[in-house]
């Protein structure tokens, strides 16, 4: 088990900058998952931590040493690729073993640790079958054993669920999950399938156009992302326009496009914006008819809809558990709010109407303007 | 009968009379490509009383025991030259198309593609123009004809084949297992011998085979350059002018037999791997 350290790490191909001037602390033991579209990066800084790319500049250290520039068979790190990459002309023993063959472990040790790893992967009395005779699910646990067998510091994962169809891709990323806090092994695991990130990790990166956007636990990238790709790549988000007003202890006042001012946790702005874009997630919206007063002017005692906007219903749609209004504000941005159906009681309000959209200020968060494409 | 047909639909007809066709057209065909190795056997076992073996005289074994096999002391010579030759063509032909295969499907460098280009040279000009263009390179450098100038012949026109056989087999590797083989601690050396040797090796093998008989076969090249080292194609075109001894014919079906026994058993054993990779 090791800690995974990179330091100012930068790859470019050519004229193309792949990577580019990464900082990342990846502590002893933890599941870390790179999250990112396809082209941000996340499988090339995975491939420089293996060792089958080397950084254009930068250090990447595991543990205590210095690895940038060591080949992938000198690095104490051991990947499960995306296509497995098995040894079709290995029976399955043969594939696992392969690592301590290689590093001269006796031959009963070998097959005693074979043997474990199979049963920890849920494969026990495989080892003598070819690959060709295993299903995709069964090759995926056999490229898992092979890597894990040789106790490496960190375990590198480069979409291995990508090629599972979606049941079984459930089943083994729980399975993962298992067998990483059995073993307690560093993983670092490459997505661009939020959910699995979601499922999985004990912190997520979030990658884009070859740097982290954001690096944090699953609740927290989720419920206050620091810049508006998150915001966007991470669920869905509302976002509107405003400027920053004036800043009170714990709050912070800015002024929408649409007219209203909302507070915002001061810890959750962005250091130094005037203008930002205020962000609320779609289910902590709440919606009243724009008649009914019950909530009050935006003060309400127990904090619900102390922020507020007014917008008009533009498409709901029941899904069964909840509703979801897609609404606009006088300004054109575009709201959704996702409703439970609590109680039969509840009418859907229909489209066209004039609603108001509030919720609590502690589920507020705000982003730069200009930061991060869409 | 005549019911029969009439009740038939008119698919079935001609489904049934391609059948007959195509059973006529293809016991044709093999007839036509096995002639001649069947009056090749057929008359290894002929008794001619003159020089000519062309008419059946009678049956005998004679030929095929070891002392009259091997009564001419040039034909035994020229057999030795010929194996050596094909022997020494599939090993150095062999190594060296298959770098050149490798270096074809994963590398991208200079030249690359007029190389892929120029190695359809030797298969694609005449043997004969092969034959006079080397000799008169050997003859400009002052090159004495003999055994080394017949090995380079061989091998220069053997390794494009080569490569071609090994390449269908390494443009299908999946790269990605040599970067398995890196990452569970194998260097490139070790990579390569426990993991793209074993899979290339039918490839490889096909090749040599190839490259084996080819050269064993070749006439027209050796009879420019060979500066007296006279091959078995040699010795049996210089025989036939007096008549071919029964000999070769015993010759060509121990080889003919080699090459047969050799496909039968590399048939039955993919088969076995295709049925026990079904269960």
């Amino acid at each position: 088990m090791s800690s995974v350290h990179l330091e100012g790490v930068t790859k470019s191909f050519k004229d193309m900058v792949a990577v580019d001037n990464i900082d990342l602390d990846v502590r002893e033991g933890e599941f870390l998952s790179f999250l990112g579209p396809s082209g941000c990066g996340k499988t090339t800084t995975l491939r420089m931590i293996g060792g089958f790319e080397q950084p254009t500049s930068g250090k990447i250290f595991l543990g205590e040493d210095n690895v940038a520039g060591l080949p992938a068979y000198k690095r104490n790190v051991n990947t499960v690729f995306q296509s497995y990459a098995l040894f079709p002309h290995l029976a399955v023993a043969e594939n696992v073993g392969y690592g301590l063959k290689r590093k001269k472990v006796g031959k009963d040790e070998t097959k005693k640790r074979v043997e474990e790893m199979l049963e920890l992967v849920d494969l026990p009395g495989y080892g003598d079958r070819r690959i060709n005779q295993m299903s995709g699910g069964q090759q995926q646990r056999v490229a898992l054993a092979r890597a894990l067998v040789n106790r490496p510091g960190v375990l590198l994962l480069d979409e291995p669920l990508g090629a599972l169809d979606l049941k079984l891709r459930k089943q083994m990323q729980l399975e993962l999950k298992r067998i990483q806090s059995e073993v307690g092994i560093t993983f670092i695991y490459v997505t661009h399938d939020q959910e699995e990130a979601m499922t999985m990790s004990d912190r997520i990166a979030v990658m884009n156009a070859g740097h982290f956007e954001q690096i944090g636990a699953p609740q927290d990238i989720y419920e206050f992302p620091a810049t508006e790709f998150v915001a966007s790549f991470l669920g869905a988000s509302n976002l509107l326009d405003g400027d920053v007003e004036s800043g009170d202890g714990g709050m912070t006042r800015v002024k929408l496009a649409v007219g209203s001012t909302v507070s915002v946790p001061t810890n959750r702005m962005p250091a130094g914006a005037g203008h930002v874009r205020v962000g609320v997630r779609p289910e902590k919206l709440h919606i009243t008819g724009a008649g009914a007063t019950g909530d009050g002017g935006g003060t309400s005692a127990n904090g619900h809809g102390a922020n507020a906007v007014e917008a008009q219903v533009m498409v709901s749609t029941y899904i069964g558990v909840s509703t979801s209004y897609e609404c606009r504000t006088s300004d054109g941005s575009k709201i959704v709010v996702y409703v439970q159906n609590l109680g039969n009681s509840a009418q859907p309000i229909g489209a066209g109407a004039t609603v108001r959209l509030s919720w609590d200020p502690e589920h507020t968060f705000a982003v730069g303007a200009n930061g991060g494409g869409k | 009968m005549v019911k029969a047909a009439q009740e038939m639909k008119p698919e079935a007809i001609t489904e049934r009379r391609r059948g007959w066709f195509l059973n006529i057209y293809t016991k044709l065909a093999i007839a036509y490509l096995f002639a001649p190795v069947i009056f090749m056997i057929v008359f290894g076992f002929n008794d001619p009383q003159g020089r000519f073996n062309l008419s059946w005289q009678g049956f005998t074994l004679k030929y095929y025991s070891p002392s009259r096999l091997f009564e001419f002391e040039e034909l035994n010579q020229a057999i030795t030259h010929s194996l050596t030759i094909a022997f020494l063509t599939a090993l150095l032909a062999t190594i060296l198309g298959t770098l050149i295969a490798l270096a074809l499907t994963r590398f991208t460098f200079k030249g690359r593609s007029a190389l892929n280009l120029l190695l359809f040279v030797p298969m694609a000009s005449p043997e004969v123009v092969l034959g006079a263009a080397l000799l008169s390179l050997f003859v400009t450098l002052n090159f004495a004809r003999g055994f080394t100038t017949v090995l380079i012949a061989h091998i220069m026109f053997s390794i494009s084949y080569v490569v071609v056989t090994v390449k269908a087999r390494t443009a299908g590797f999946d790269q990605n297992l040599e970067d398995a083989a890196g990452d569970l601690g194998a260097s490139p050396w070790v990579a390569f011998w426990t993991v793209t040797f074993p899979l290339i090796w039918p490839g490889i093998m096909a090749a040599a085979l190839l490259a084996f008989v080819l050269s064993l076969d070749d006439y027209v090249i050796t009879l420019f350059n060979n500066g007296g080292y006279i091959t078995l194609p040699l010795w049996i075109a210089g025989a036939s002018r007096l008549g071919v001894p029964v000999q070769v014919n015993v010759l060509g079906t121990l080889i003919f037999m080699i090459g047969a026994v050799y496909a039968i058993v590399s048939i039955i054993r993919t088969r076995g791997e295709r049925v026990s990779s079904i269960h």
